[in-house]
């Protein structure tokens, strides 16, 4: 019983991931290059230690960006605003932490509780329209993801920008104490190269601790039961004495405040300010990873990181003179086949539960004849 | 905006009520004339009514329109489309692409079979096999950019004057047409500088000077909507389909069949706004022209209230502003002040009504728009690039009451699930 549950579970990932991977080789094909090539250039360029630690600094924004869509997908609530939600997170953490002087954690405490403020308060303006006036929240967080655009566009070019030499538009650089401390020693301790141009984040701590947040409130606490049956069965969890609006209206800030915190690993790492060339979509590839790895921690732990590996991978792509963008199809392809193949996994399960108990019945029925 | 506009379809002793309502939009558009006219008498500007502004604003609009368009058919039919911008940018690659390749009009074609693929992908995924049709929209968004970039760093990087982010210049263009003897005679009263006429004439001007086919094309795809959706068998099943998929199935409508063509048109009208951006606006593809242009179509389709004339209406409207950024940014600062007007006229209206909490939430914001218009000098364009989604929010929060989208919009229906 325990193994068909694990197969079944891992049944839909594996194969939308096998099937996009296949998906990719025949656009390959089509193009006049050698997929099994290209996919082998990948894997190589992938087991190095520079590679690895590339491949961490993608996962972890995408892991948290994932952790806020999964937190409004338990109710059936949908956030696609993480994107607008994190960046304006962002800049306005830049912002305050160029702004002020501070001993150092206390510093790096208040940047993230501002990237947690602003971005519950974005996704807050969705949630109170769900719950006041009846917005549904997918067109909602669409307009406010665009709306939060604009605001970035006009604030950094306004108010929040510092004089520079270069015409790319930043908050200035945060001082070091603000920034938190890479994690080479993770693999130099192993007795690996130290990376070249490229670090462990800092903030791989704080997406660890995340993680296991997320896991704790969600099937640990009384609010994570309420949030998962208001998902499950909405008119039961109100007669069970849940107040839907309350519900939605945490949840959308919750999953607003996570948000906040994807762009921080940027901010508070290598980059050390928000700037015009701030990397953009990790919202939207969160939806996927979510997806992929069905809300649980360590699923999308894994669908994060195999995100991150194939976006480094694609940089070999280029050298080898084959367009890097093929990853970005076979990440698009994923999203949908990883939905279609759980829908039919549903399906499957389904049909065998309910012969299963027909046949109990049948078993059940012929034992009474019988006696 | 009274409920004559709400439901074509109830209404029933047409030949009184349509006159009225023809009268009133008469009405309406004198009003907002000499609104416009007066306003930028005031504000000192004459790019509010020039032909320059109206012809640009029919040509940004037209994307939004066929966009728009293109949610309604697939709303209506009970699917929602998120995946729009992503058929966008479909239209505007294999617009250019065909377009370099074999001329303008093979680019429409293909733009809009570009943009029909996507709407089949999305079709296959949320038709067949049920899944959550906002997850296949987005994941339609992600494909289509991907993909797209993809296409252009194969075709167009080797030796084609084009790049990974842009294509060669189209051959050709999509003719244009003047409408003799009016389109000059209109021009010389535009000149004249006369109050309201010479402004009207610009309006009118704008909208017969130098217009191309495809422009044509874009409008006329409004009444044809509303006569195929309205007035034939075909468009109740559809839209019956969108309203309740279980009765429908009872009556034998073929409910899968008629999700398909919602969705592959919308797809196709999508990818026709797409193709529309390149082969009139830009003459080439560039990676992000669509420009969220997707998802303000899909505000028109809301703002519209999913009928052809409102999506129309919204269209138009989001093009305006679009378009006035675009030529005098200083001419949006004087839209300021017509706001600060409509809303006080619409308190006095609400007053009159004796609903007095509107009149008065209607007033304070009439008075900090006309303080906004007289204590600055002009309106950073963010505002304005920002202002079909804010327009967007509020008339969902504001007029949600009056908002009627089809009933089963969004749900995933399994064959013979009523059975």
């Amino acid at each position: 019983m325990k193994v068909s549950k694990i197969f079944f579970s891992l049944l839909a990932p594996v194969s939308a991931i096998i099937f996009s991977l296949g998906v990719g080789a025949i656009v390959l094909l089509i193009v006049g290059i050698n997929p099994l090539d290209a996919y082998g250039q990948m894997v190589s360029f992938s087991a190095d230690s520079t590679s690895f630690a590339s491949s961490i600094n993608k996962a972890v924004p995408l892991y948290v960006s994932a952790v806020a869509v999964a937190i409004g997908f338990q109710m059936n609530l949908f956030n696609i605003g993480v994107e607008g939600q994190y960046l304006i997170a962002a800049m306005f953490a830049g912002w305050v932490g160029t702004n002020v002087v501070l001993w150092g954690p206390l510093h790096i405490t208040v940047i993230i509780l501002t990237a947690v403020i602003v971005g519950a308060i974005w996704a807050g303006i969705a949630g109170a329209l769900k719950v006041t006036r009846g917005v549904n929240e997918v067109i909602s967080t669409i307009m406010l993801n665009f709306i939060a655009f604009s605001a970035i566009a006009y604030l950094l070019a306004n108010t929040f920008s510092v004089e520079s030499e270069s015409l790319n538009l930043s908050t200035g650089k945060l001082p070091d104490s603000a920034l938190l401390p890479n994690l080479n020693f993770l693999i130099t301790m192993f007795g690996f190269n130290e990376p070249r141009g490229i670090e462990i984040p800092g903030f791989l701590v704080i997406a660890i601790l995340l993680g296991i947040a997320y896991y704790v409130l969600v099937w640990r606490t009384r609010f994570g039961f309420e949030l998962r049956i208001s998902g499950m069965n909405p008119g039961s969890a109100r007669m069970a004495g849940v107040n839907p609006k309350k519900m939605v209206f945490y949840t959308m800030l919750l999953s607003g405040g996570v948000a906040g915190l994807i762009g921080l690993s940027t901010l508070m790492g290598k980059l050390g300010a928000y700037t015009q060339d701030f990397p953009r979509g990790i919202g939207f590839t969160g939806i996927a990873v979510a997806l992929l790895g069905r809300n649980h921690p360590v699923g999308m732990a894994l669908g994060a990181l195999l995100f991150g590996v194939m976006d480094r991978a694609a940089l070999v792509l280029k050298l080898e003179g084959i367009p890097e963008e093929i990853v970005v199809i076979i990440q698009g392809v994923i999203v949908l086949a990883v939905v279609v193949a759980y829908e039919i996994v549903g399906r499957i399960v389904a049909a065998r539960e309910v012969t299963a108990a027909a046949e109990a019945l049948k078993a059940s029925n012929g034992a009474e004849v019988a006696a | 905006m009274t409920t004559t506009t709400r439901e074509p379809m109830v209404e029933m002793d047409g030949g009184k009520q349509k006159w009225s309502k023809w009268g009133l939009m008469l009405v309406i558009f004198l009003v907002s004339m000499i609104g416009l006219s007066a306003i930028q008498e005031i504000a000192g500007t004459s790019q509010l009514t020039s032909s320059g502004t109206w012809g640009a604003a029919l040509r940004l609009t037209v994307p939004i329109l066929l966009a728009g368009l293109g949610g309604l058919y697939s709303e209506r039919a009970g699917v929602v489309n998120i995946g729009l911008e992503g058929m966008m940018i479909a239209g505007t690659w294999f617009g250019a692409w065909a377009g370099w390749q074999f001329g303008p009009w093979w680019g429409v074609a293909f733009g809009i079979l570009g943009g029909a693929f996507f709407g089949l992908i999305h079709a296959v995924a949320t038709v067949t096999f049920g899944v959550d049709q906002i997850v296949s929209g987005v994941a339609i968004n992600l494909l289509a950019a991907g993909a797209m970039r993809f296409l252009s760093v194969v075709t167009y990087t080797i030796g084609s004057g084009g790049g990974a982010t842009q294509s060669p210049r189209i051959q050709g263009f999509i003719q244009t047409f003047d409408i003799p003897l009016l389109s000059p005679f209109l021009q010389s009263i535009e000149d004249k500088e006369w109050f309201f006429f010479s402004d009207t004439a610009g309006m009118l001007g704008g909208f017969t000077t130098n217009v191309s086919w495809l422009t044509v094309i874009g409008l006329l795809a409004v009444p044809i909507t509303t006569w195929l959706l309205w007035k034939t068998a075909w468009g109740l099943r559809l839209r019956s389909v969108g309203e309740n998929p279980w009765a429908a199935e009872s009556l034998g409508v073929p409910v899968m069949r008629m999700k398909y063509w919602g969705v592959v048109i919308s797809g196709a009208l999508s990818g026709l706004g797409g193709a529309y951006l390149v082969l009139v606006q830009a003459g080439i593809y560039r990676e992000g022209q669509t420009g969220g242009r997707g998802f303000i179509g899909l505000g028109a389709l809301i703002f519209g209230n999913w009928i052809p004339s409102g999506v129309l209406a919204g269209a138009g409207l989001f093009g305006y502003a679009d378009a006035l950024r675009l030529r005098q940014a200083s001419a949006v600062h004087a839209l300021l002040l017509l706001i600060a007007v409509l809303l006080a006229a619409f308190a006095l209206w609400k007053l009159y009504q004796k609903s007095y909490t509107a009149a008065v939430s209607m007033g304070v914001f009439a008075i900090l728009f006309y303080l906004w218009w007289a204590l600055t000098d002009e309106v950073a364009t963010e505002v304005v690039t920002a202002t079909p989604y804010i327009a967007t929010l509020l008339v969902l929060s504001l007029a949600s009451q009056r908002l009627r989208m089809p009933a089963a919009d969004g749900i995933p229906y399994r064959k013979g699930e009523a059975h």
